[in-house]
């Protein structure tokens, strides 16, 4: 009887804490679930969303020939068969021995197979392509790979998300972990799933990438953002993708 | 490379009140900014964007600098006969786009 008991209570203690644990997962929100209804159904109508202008200029750009190779993306990959791609990245391609983002994936296809010379950071063509190949992965979990060479920079990014740095002496955590679903400037903070970008941010009036979006957020804590290229960037991308894990891709993300 | 997203219903009833959409890709640039160097970045917006439905113009809009990049306009009409929703964008620098969506009322 009293063996009954505790393995009845056991039973539910365990009920208790798997409740709980699915309770956390319910509680990873993505920005869209904080942001207005307007704002919502923007993103949702496909021929609202600007972001999808960009997705329709990816495609062309997919399509058309460039560098001294003469050859397109389409050539190789075929039309539309980037699904689940983008879905995975950061990562590390077999050309290269860090990890890089899908904008630097595609530069180095770029500069590798078509031999053109690779696009600037945050450039239209770049970011419309980024934006084209995510598109293809939209509403797919985020399936960050499970290669154990990426384990030290993860580690670094979640150690970039956690230190306290600028003038205001602030870190990732303390706003998006400690005080997300709260208001900054009367904007809701969301909780630091980027499983939208690259979005299109009302206020750039354009799309952009999650590394404008962080150095945005370097900007505001006063401390000096890292250059387009640095690694840092990269393994924050890696750290925060980790979070995401499981949540939908919605590209292009609407943000306020 | 002109952009647009149009969004208007393939078939209509007589009479029937429609709504029609379209986004164009432009950077509407205001003129009053200054660029990285100091001086300021000329104005490029769309100046006008007229909708005719088959020739005749049913919708006519002039923009400002203060309208947003990417301008998205939406507007009603009534659904009389079938044919060609014409949509046109001019604007500085010479910009011209032209789009045509079909509709069937009936």
């Amino acid at each position: 009887m009293k063996t009954a008991r505790i393995a009845l209570g056991l039973a539910s203690v365990f009920a208790a804490t798997f409740a709980l644990a699915q309770g956390a997962a319910d509680q990873r929100r993505s920005g869209y679930q904080d942001m207005g209804e307007a704002l919502q159904k923007m993103q949702d109508d496909d021929t609202a969303n600007p972001g999808m202008l960009f997705v329709q200029l990816g495609e062309q750009l997919f399509g058309k020939p460039a560098g001294a190779a003469n050859k397109s993306c389409a050539d190789c990959h075929g039309a539309g068969s980037m699904k689940g791609i983008a879905a995975r990245y950061p990562a590390i391609p077999k050309e290269a021995n860090k990890p890089v983002d899908l904008g630097g994936r595609i530069n180095l296809c770029r500069s590798a197979n078509q031999q053109a010379e690779p696009f600037a950071p945050e450039s239209r063509e770049l970011l419309s392509l980024e934006a084209y190949v995510a598109f293809q992965s939209r509403g797919q979990p985020s399936a960050p790979p499970s290669d154990p060479r990426l384990a030290p920079f993860r580690a670094q990014g979640a150690e970039i998300y956690r230190r306290r740095q600028g003038q205001l002496n602030l870190s990732c955590a303390i706003c998006h972990d400690d005080n997300a679903g709260k208001k900054l400037a009367g904007v809701t903070i969301p909780q630091a799933h980027p499983t939208g970008y690259p979005i299109y941010r009302l206020e750039w009036q354009s799309l952009g990438s999650l590394k404008r979006r962080l150095r945005n957020c370097l900007v505001g804590i006063r401390a000096e953002a890292y250059a387009y290229d640095a690694p840092e960037y990269v393994a924050l991308e890696l750290y925060l993708m980790d979070r995401a894990k499981g949540m939908p891709l919605e590209v292009p993300g609407v943000r306020p | 490379m002109t952009n647009v997203l149009i969004n208007a219903p393939k078939t209509a009833k007589p009479g029937e009140i429609v709504e029609i959409k379209a986004l164009i890709l432009h950077p509407m640039e205001t003129g009053f900014r200054p660029g990285t160097n100091g001086r300021l970045i000329p104005r490029n917006i769309i100046e006008h964007f007229v909708a005719t439905w088959n020739g005749m113009e049913i919708f006519r809009m002039k923009m400002s600098p203060a309208i947003a990049a990417n301008p998205f306009v939406s507007f009603f009409a009534v659904a009389t006969e079938s044919g060609t929703i014409g949509l046109r964008w001019t604007g500085d620098e010479g910009f011209l786009a032209e789009e045509h969506v079909a509709i069937a009322v009936g």
